[in-house]
């Protein structure tokens, strides 16, 4: 497939199907598993539970390794060949953003390890996931889009998503981004099930219904 | 005769490669990530992935055994 020939990017323009759609599928994974944490809160039936942790496990496990591809990436077209200081690159809103984000899904594993009673455990977890999602929308979205920012969706540059803006991303990417999407998020989906299946045999004893 | 031009070539080939060094502006460092259109960068990035994705599964597996034990 050929892709949009530019300068500083060049053929690491590719990386869009792995470095975005990591965040595409973390961002699903953390819907699917509020959606779980609402229909915990909903009947208070502990099955939800299982769901609603694995799939923000896997969520967060896709978030560290979209961060992780985002360095390397920045590394060879924002430090070295945009000559920007290290300074500006610290001073980066959407890192710092992601950055808060992902803490905040550590701080949620951190509370569901600190309760020994299970129905506590659900109940709390629950409501903090929710507040966590809601958290993501700001960190992520909303301030590197409102302030000066390097990566792609600044207001300098196009505004909206970049990945979702049909005037923006070129219809060659899209080809292979979507499915890619996809793929990636399916993936995810898996590795959640398998997780939840292993956790369900577990907790066999506990789950009446 | 020879020896001189041995002398000659030594010669040569010594100003030929501090030419050489002195009219790069930029010195050669690794740059690998760089040739190829930095075609590099992506396999440096599908690595880490896939890198990642190995390690996580791997621990699930290692969680698995543990709990088939307890059984």
């Amino acid at each position: 497939m050929d892709v949009p020939h530019l300068f500083i990017l060049n053929e690491s323009i590719r990386n869009l199907y792995f470095h975005v759609c990591m965040w595409f599928s973390m961002m699903i994974l953390f819907g699917v598993s509020v959606v779980y944490s609402i229909k915990y809160l909903a009947g208070f039936n502990l099955r939800n539970d299982i769901f609603a942790v694995n799939f923000a496990a896997v969520g967060s496990f896709l978030g560290i390794l979209g961060y992780a591809t985002g360095t390397i990436w920045a590394n060879y077209t924002w430090v070295t060949d945009q000559n920007q200081s290290l300074g500006s690159i610290l001073k980066e809103p959407k890192l710092i953003g992601a950055a808060i984000a992902l803490l905040i899904y550590g701080a949620y594993f951190v509370l569901r390890g600190s309760f020994t009673d299970m129905d506590k455990k659900a109940r709390i977890s629950a409501v903090y996931n929710i507040f966590a999602f809601a958290m993501l929308f700001p960190s992520i979205w909303i301030i590197p889009r409102l302030v000066g920012s390097l990566h792609p969706g600044a207001p300098g540059s196009d505004s909206g998503n970049p990945a979702l803006n049909f005037k923006d991303i070129d219809s060659r990417l899209r080809m292979v981004f979507y499915p890619a999407v996809i793929g990636w998020t399916l993936l995810g989906v898996w590795i959640a099930t398998l997780k939840i299946r292993i956790q369900l045999l577990k907790d066999k004893t506990l789950l009446h219904d | 005769m020879t020896k001189f031009m041995v002398r000659c070539l030594l010669f040569v080939s010594f100003m030929s490669t501090s030419f050489f060094s002195f009219a790069q502006e930029k010195p050669e460092m690794a740059d690998a990530m760089r040739s190829n259109g930095k075609i590099y960068v992506v396999v440096a990035v599908c690595l880490t992935i896939l890198i990642g994705l190995f390690i996580y599964v791997f621990l699930i597996d290692r969680k698995i055994s543990k709990s088939e034990k307890e059984v």
